[in-house]
């Protein structure tokens, strides 16, 4: 490129060198000029051959929406009109700090007085075998988006390697231009540096909504093909094909011309506030710097060093002191925006908006009454307003309830009260958009004697579907009624403002997929909701869709995750299943053998006829259950929301008032029902004569044989309340009673709410109504009955063989060992 | 890598996320290191400041553990009990760097002994 004489003669000014013709180095020069336009002699260099030009908008120009000339900040007349030399395309390749000299990788050689090197970064090249096959490429210049260009001119397949901001836009771009893409992602969730896990979720579903295909969670292993880029393996083996590979998965601060100069050099170059690096004479600017620990990758910062870089090369030094950073952006289309700092944590309070039907999520995150962070995703109009509070530091306790509604609606007209704003509303003002309903409507329904919310929603509809404007019902309840507001149905948890049943209906009725997809459609008022909430989504889901849906195991309460029950001293205690009561010398002899071998503290034989096993330590579990499943016995289950024992006695074959075969079918019973997951904990019993030596009359489902067949009992409980069974209805076989007792499982598992029993679950329904279900309704009964079945036919691995033989060994081992004084093992 | 101030303990990776692992420290109680859904990391001492529950064996939501034995919320930040019940379980410097989980060792050694 051609460039003015470097050193002009009679030019007596300081000699101001730029290494780096980018966005920090040629800004950094523009505060200058503004300050003081004839103070430096200034020579930039620029490794690529061009002008300087505006790096973020790389993105457009590969959508095909700009181009090129579109996205210069600086053409070639300003750097004539300003005396600015540019060497450009010949990129520097030594300083030398003694001799205040710089070097190219030409030869060219040039003095400086002050040195500012804005190097930029470079991106990060994961280093997996085939890195450097022709078609693998950076998303960092134009000569990459050249090559992309060029790449989906012939089509075909390409992989995104990264789900960063960089990597998405490079995935739209080539998805719009017409390339089969795949975006490999290594976290669990997209763009999680700048997204909360609702969002990510949000801004994946979108994407594949637009054709692309995106793995989280998927590690490159390696990069494969012959001459040329061919596909990407992944870890655990999936082949992906590619003619092109876009690696974004991150950036490093260009650091090598000031490390080999001797500089101070961290995660970047080292500055003070005034952009100086250990060396007075040379500054640094931009994403290759490192201020106060801090590096920095967007452009905000990059603006406020310049100004503080400008103001102490003109002695007039203001100093720089970091940067909050807030991210508007576009990902192929949606406005995602986020600020501060959305970890959460103490004191921290979120506040959250989800609009399921618009596709939107806010979440702004509040302490001490000042906002620290806020995530917004598919309407960003509010982000500049959330972010230029938090940047303030402003006391927003006046706006807290109505700051989530967005500037417009909490700054205006100063109705900082939501009861007035709403009371401010017109009778047509529509309140609930999934229903159609108007103010007038709500308040005339409520005048009409629906004085609780759950009213408002049985006879307008109002908050019916989505519950979004829960919060604007109950403000009209409270207008309309005062203190005459009956309160509403309990919460599932102070997450939501549903009930268990409502959350069930959603799920079912929405075809809901996931934990995070029903906390959006449902509006959770917190991100990833609670120990309460978690537990009793995932087993609602794993009813729903059984075969289909994957366990979140994170979502589980401890026992269920480790498969025992943890004691209070952090061991666990082991109860294999005897079916039945029944067990044999083998069986007996490996359970010694165990207690033996883990010098267990106590074994001890438990209410449901089972031995349980005291004092095994976590990381001994999976060992000490190949030992039982080397004897053929499984997990009893004795720790889950699932079905515990079967217990009976000894019946018609040895009793002398045995009238059936109870022991027998005890153990056809637990065949049957082992293994599946329930809204709590299943005790199931089978007395042989109606003295009832099993005490099945205390059971959730108890069977009482009688000389004409069988009493079904239901709902009995031995617990803090005792109660009593109540009779079902008799049968004549014991398909029969097999059969009841599978529909009645079912209708537990898909009508009791998470965590209630037989017991209460009876006393809300109704006997009646079990009734009516079971043994009124043949077609019915046979129907709950597949469907539990069905479901069993999924649920009968037992869970210890597959720890045993290895899986998820990560629950039962430390991480490392550290001995004080050694190290790490 | 470890040094005279950090532990090193392994890939972030291989704590689940909304989930724990554990730390020995031989003569000590063990350190819980959790990561959240905002992928931090956090470390505290093993015990609940109730009843002594493993709090790496709790369910992690928000910036909270809840103690499997009595569900009190602990603050993973700081360590002190959440709402009503009152109790601290003392906390160690926790940070990602470079993909590894590093943990102070000074803390690590004070909080274990």
């Amino acid at each position: 490129m051609e460039h003015r004489p470097l050193k002009p003669d009679a030019d007596t000014r300081e000699h101001l060198v730029v290494i780096g013709n980018g966005m920090a180095g040629c800004r950094a020069v523009e505060e200058l000029l503004a300050r003081d336009p004839s103070r430096y002699r200034v020579t930039i260099f620029g490794a690529e051959p061009r002008v300087n030009y505006n790096r973020i908008m790389l993105s457009p120009v590969l959508a095909g929406e700009k181009c090129f000339d579109d996205i210069v900040i600086n053409g070639a007349a300003w750097y004539s009109d300003n005396g600015i030399a540019l060497v450009a395309g010949d990129p520097v390749a030594a300083i030398d700090r003694a001799a205040r000299t710089v070097t190219t990788r030409s030869g060219l050689s040039e003095t400086y007085d002050r040195l500012l090197i804005a190097t930029g970064s470079d991106p990060f090249i994961i280093p997996v075998p085939g890195k450097d096959l022709p078609g693998v490429i950076a998303f960092r210049d134009m000569d990459d988006v050249d090559t992309m260009l060029a790449a989906a001119d012939a089509g075909g397949d390409a992989v995104v390697i990264g789900g960063g901001l960089l990597g998405l836009e490079a995935a739209h771009g080539l998805s719009l231009r017409g390339m089969k893409v795949t975006v490999i992602h290594l976290m669990p969730t997209l763009m999680e540096r700048q997204l909360d896990e609702a969002a990510g979720w949000l801004l994946k579903n979108a994407l594949e909504a637009r054709g692309q295909t995106i793995l989280t969670g998927a590690d490159t292993a390696e990069i494969v093909g012959d001459a040329k880029v061919e596909g990407v393996k992944l870890k655990e083996g999936t082949l992906i094909p590619a003619s092109l590979v876009v690696m974004a998965v991150g950036i490093r601060p260009s650091v090598a011309l000031a490390r080999d100069a001797g500089l101070a050099v961290g995660r970047g170059i080292q500055v003070d506030d005034h952009m100086v690096t250990s060396d007075p004479a040379v500054l640094a600017v931009g994403e290759c710097v490192e201020h106060d620990g801090q590096v920095y990758g967007l452009v905000a910062p990059l603006w406020d060093m310049c100004r503080s870089l400008a103001d102490g090369l003109v002695e007039a030094p203001t100093g720089y002191r970091g940067s909050v950073t807030s991210t508007k952006l576009k990902v192929s289309g949606i406005d995602v925006f986020s600020a501060g700092d959305f970890s959460g944590g103490d004191g921290c309070e979120d506040i959250v908006l989800r609009d399921a039907s618009r596709g939107v999520y806010k979440r702004v995150i509040v302490k001490d009454d000042r906002i620290v962070g806020a995530v917004l995703y598919g309407d960003t109009a509010d982000g500049n307003w959330y972010f230029d509070l938090l940047k303030r530091q402003e006391d927003v306790s006046d706006l807290r309830d109505l700051l989530i509604f967005g500037q417009a609606f909490a700054a205006g007209g100063g109705a900082a009260d939501p009861k007035a704003a709403v009371a401010a509303l017109s009778d047509d003002a529509e309140i609930c958009g999934c229903n159609g309903v108007a103010k007038g409507q709500v308040v005339s329904c409520i005048a009409k004697g629906a004085h609780s919310l759950d009213a408002v929603r049985g006879t307008c509809k109002a908050s019916a579907s989505c519950g979004s404007c829960t919060g604007l019902v109950e403000n009209l309840l409270a207008l309309t009624l005062g203190d005459d507001v009956q309160s509403g149905p309990k919460t599932m948890c102070k997450c939501t403002s549903f009930g268990h049943d409502d959350v069930r209906r959603e799920i079912v009725a929405q075809g809901m997929r996931s934990i995070p997809e029903v906390m959006q459609k449902l509006h959770w008022t917190t991100p990833d909701g609670c120990s309460s909430c978690r537990p009793a989504l995932n087993y609602y889901l794993l009813c729903a869709l059984p075969g289909d849906y994957v366990d979140d195991q994170q979502s589980r309460f401890v026992n269920e995750r480790l498969h025992a029950n943890i004691q209070k001293d952090g061991t666990y205690s082991v109860v294999p299943r005897m079916w039945g009561g029944l067990t044999n010398p083998t069986e007996l002899r490996a359970i010694a053998d165990v207690v033996e071998k883990y010098n267990a503290p106590m074994v001890k034989v438990t209410g449901g006829q089972r031995l349980d096993i005291f004092g095994i330590r976590k990381e001994d579990l999976p060992a000490v259950w190949a030992d039982l499943n080397a004897v053929g016995m499984v997990s009893g289950h004795a720790y889950g929301k699932a079905l515990r024992t079967v217990k009976t006695c000894v019946g018609s074959e040895w009793c002398r008032f045995g009238t059936q075969d109870s022991t027998g079918l005890g153990v056809k019973l637990e065949r049957m029902s082992w293994g599946s997951w329930m809204p709590h904990k299943f005790k199931i019993a089978v007395s042989g004569c109606p003295r009832n030596c099993a005490e099945a009359t205390i059971k959730d489902f108890g069977i009482v044989c009688v000389d004409s067949g069988y009493e079904l009992h239901v709902g009995g409980n031995g617990g803090i309340h005792v109660r009593a069974t109540d009779l079902l209805c008799k049968v004549a076989t014991e398909q029969e009673a097999m059969d009841y007792c599978a529909a009645f499982i079912q209708l537990y598992r898909e009508e009791a709410r998470y965590l209630e029993r037989t017991a209460p679950w009876i006393e809300r329904a109704g006997i009646e109504h079990i009734k009516a279900r079971i043994v009124d309704d043949a077609m019915g009964r046979e129907a709950l009955r597949a469907r539990f079945l069905f479901s069993q036919s999924f649920s009968q691995d037992d869970p210890w063989a597959q720890r045993a033989e290895g899986a998820e060994a990560e629950h039962h081992a430390p991480m490392a060992r550290f001995i004080p004084q050694g190290e790490i093992a | 890598m470890t040094t005279a101030e950090w532990l090193d303990i392994g890939w972030v990776d291989q704590i689940p996320v909304r989930g724990s692992r554990t730390v020995q420290v031989e003569g000590g109680d063990d350190i819980a290191v959790f990561r959240t859904a905002e992928g931090k990391v956090f470390a505290l001492l093993d015990r609940c400041p109730h009843k002594h529950g493993r709090l790496s064996q709790g369910i992690v939501h928000g910036g909270a553990v809840a103690c499997p034995l009595h569900n009190w919320r602990i603050s993973l930040s700081t360590g002190e009990a959440l709402g009503e019940d009152k109790g601290c379980t003392p906390t160690v410097p926790a940070k990602i760097d470079g993909g590894r989980v590093l943990i102070c060792r000074a803390g690590t050694l004070k909080a274990a002994a």
